[in-house]
């Protein structure tokens, strides 16, 4: 390499430092772990990043990966977005938690922001919603509509997240029908429509008429739909394609207000490390339309339900409740303390089956 | 545990359902590998078929069209297979893997716009009278018509391979391309068409997964099913029925494993996810140990480039 090219190519990169610095935009990245036409979790995340442009117009600068795995391959992903000058990033899904302490780490100036984790750091929060909420209003339609009281629920990966959702809505389905069965699959992926209305079908095949999921695609959907006579719930997303019948109603995430407040706060210099997991009453979890084939009462007693728990009346882990062996959880009136509740890893009584450890 | 809460008749039902993916891209293999052509290409054409066949069935709203499209693709992307080792002479285990990459990076380009969109609803056939016999009705006579479809492609290509004049040629391009080249039959020529004819059938497979199965498009969605069609073949020691059986062998095992979790199984599912696998090796070790190894009825061929001039 010549001198005079060498010269020429500094003068390139310094003017071109100079440039980006000009622009002085916020960049804010996004780590997805489905494809973002899920129809699920992930879509609704993109939904946020989308409002986050829409908000902010010039000022952000948004980048997102989709179908990002979890695990060492997420690391690289997060990596190549902080050198790439990502500000903030936003790491969707709990897998991801590992990843994101060990990437923020080596990037002190970047803020990192981890969904549904518990890890944090002096550059990561976490966030979640209080899914559980939305799960309590399910068991209740479930428990009131099921007619061979079984419930089958497809379960991704026994984390507390997942627990805390199958905890919630067979407390809440058995509350209002005693002879309730909930049979849990789980299918460890997050995203895997073949599989995912594989146990659909084994579900309804043994005779479930409810099919609950905490996976992200639509598969379970059609499984339903095709058998006819069983009713399912939007996870995540509204999945609105599917009403009225099967999907009877379903939890909605709505990332949009947090994702503008913190990059606000990126702006504004007064980012700090916060642990938020909100719910029904600040709009986090919203509860999709109740669709008419659910009987005019029980959809009456479910919307006062999402009143009362938005209201902060009613808190779905409301003692008595025994764990699964036996013994005693919460008392009397006594509620789950956020800490309990973000580590769950039992049963509640009347579950059948195991945990997988 | 209560294994009374499984449902058997259903549970049969399902799994010729959720066998036809494999059948169909494993007798397409057979007849490729009795050629003696090896293509490791299996998962790329069938993840191929998977999108063209639920792109043309959502564009055109007919099943019909889709698997149509699937089968053509997957016939195209073979030819590109087939024109590397038949006139290049390239390497097939090396152009086979290539071939499964290069059919996933593709689908994944063409399924840009696909992703989330709902596929049709396909009907089940119940065919008259059959299909109230008790038990076996449910189980045999309540398919959609692919089902039946995979079955008759297993018993042309039984009665073909074994009884005309053009299964006889091509099991002898498989066993001794000299010869039959030397009694003048163009062995490039019917190898190709052992390859389309493998091609179609995976794209077939990979369609039924995206049309009627799930029926959606994902990436990646076959999710390994075109290696269990390689390893089937060789399970079935390239024999048509027996890949039948093989193919509703795994595909029960899968349900079955989902089945068991549903009715509260205490069983590590991962032991239940990995037991096709295990099954399989467990029987290629049976198979290729003795005397009367069933591994020495594998076409003669199999693998190895044919010049006319060497």
């Amino acid at each position: 390499m010549t001198l005079k090219t060498l010269l020429a190519g500094t003068a390139l990169a310094v003017g071109l430092a100079g440039a980006a610095f000009a622009e002085d935009k916020t960049k804010v990245g996004f780590i997805y772990v489905g494809p973002i036409g899920d129809g699920g979790w992930s879509y609704e995340h993109n939904e946020g990043r989308l409002a986050v442009e829409e908000h902010f117009g010039d000022k952000v600068e948004t980048i997102y990966q989709e179908s990002v795995p979890e695990g060492a391959d997420a690391e690289r992903a997060m990596t190549q977005m902080a050198l790439g000058g990502a500000d903030l990033i936003f790491t969707t899904s709990f897998g991801y938690m590992d990843p994101t302490i060990n990437v923020a780490a080596k990037f002190p100036d970047v803020k990192f922001e981890h969904a549904t984790g518990f890890k944090r750091a002096d550059n990561v929060s976490t966030y979640s919603a209080r899914f559980y909420e939305g799960r309590a209003v399910q068991g209740h339609i479930a428990g009131k509509m099921t007619k061979t009281n079984k419930v089958g629920y497809i379960g991704s990966f026994p984390i507390p997240e997942v627990i805390r959702g199958i905890n919630s809505a067979y407390l809440h389905a058995k509350k209002v029908n005693p002879d309730v069965e909930f049979s849990v699959i789980w299918v460890y992926t997050w995203f895997d429509p073949a599989k995912e209305a594989d146990a659909a079908k084994a579900l309804i095949e043994q005779g479930a008429d409810v099919v609950l999921q905490h996976t992200d695609s639509t598969a379970p959907q059609a499984a339903a739909q095709e058998a006819g006579n069983v009713i399912t719930f939007g996870q995540a997303s509204d999945m609105a394609d599917y009403g009225p019948m099967p999907r009877v109603s379903s939890i909605i995430d709505n990332w949009s207000p947090y994702y503008i407040q913190q990059v606000q706060a990126v702006m504004d210099g007064t980012w700090t490390s916060v642990d938020t997991w909100d719910g029904i009453s600040t709009g986090m979890v919203k509860i999709g339309e109740i669709t008419d084939a659910v009987p005019a009462d029980v959809k009456e007693e479910a919307l006062a339900m999402v009143e009362a728990i938005g209201a902060g009346e009613y808190h779905p882990f409301t003692g008595p409740i025994n764990k699964q062996d036996g013994s005693a959880w919460l008392a009397e009136g006594e509620v789950a303390d956020d800490g309990t509740l973000a580590g769950m890893n039992f049963y509640v009584e009347g579950i059948t089956g195991e945990i997988p450890q | 545990m209560d294994l009374s809460s499984i449902n058997w008749i259903l549970l049969l039902a399902s799994l010729m359902v959720a066998s036809t993916p494999i059948l169909l891209a494993a007798i397409g293999e057979l007849v490729c590998e009795r050629a003696g052509v090896l293509n490791l290409g299996v998962e790329g054409m069938m993840i191929t078929g998977a999108i063209c066949g639920f792109a043309i069935s959502v564009e055109t709203q007919s099943a019909t069209l889709g698997f149509i499209a699937a089968a053509l693709s997957g016939a195209a992307l073979s030819m590109i297979f087939g024109f590397l080792t038949q006139y290049l002479l390239s390497n097939q285990v090396a152009t086979g893997l290539a071939l499964t990459l290069f059919g996933l990076g593709l689908s994944a380009l063409i399924g840009q716009g696909y992703i989330g969109i709902k596929g049709l609803e396909i009907a089940s056939l119940h065919i008259p009278l059959l299909s109230d016999i008790p038990v076996l009705g449910p189980i045999l006579f309540r398919h959609d018509l692919m089902v039946y479809v995979s079955i008759a492609i297993v018993a042309a290509t039984w009665a073909t391979l074994k009884y005309t004049r053009a299964g006889l040629i091509l099991r002898a391009v498989g066993e001794n391309h000299d010869a039959a080249h030397a009694l003048g039959y163009k062995v490039i020529r019917i190898r190709l068409m052992a390859i389309a004819f493998g091609g179609a059938c995976a794209g077939l497979g990979g369609a039924y997964l995206s049309v009627v199965r799930v029926p959606q498009w994902t990436e990646g969605m076959t999710a390994g099913a075109g290696w269990i069609a390689l390893a089937l073949v060789v399970f079935a020691s390239w024999k048509p029925w027996r890949i039948l059986v093989g193919a509703y062998l795994f595909g029960g095992l899968s349900v079955l494993q989902l089945n068991l979790q549903a009715a509260g199984l205490k069983v590590p599912v991962e032991y239940l996810s990995m037991s096709p696998y295990l099954i399989t090796i467990l029987v290629l070790v049976i198979m290729s140990s003795g005397r009367s190894r069933a591994a020495l009825n594998a076409p003669a061929e199999l693998g190895r480039s044919f010049h006319a001039s060497s």
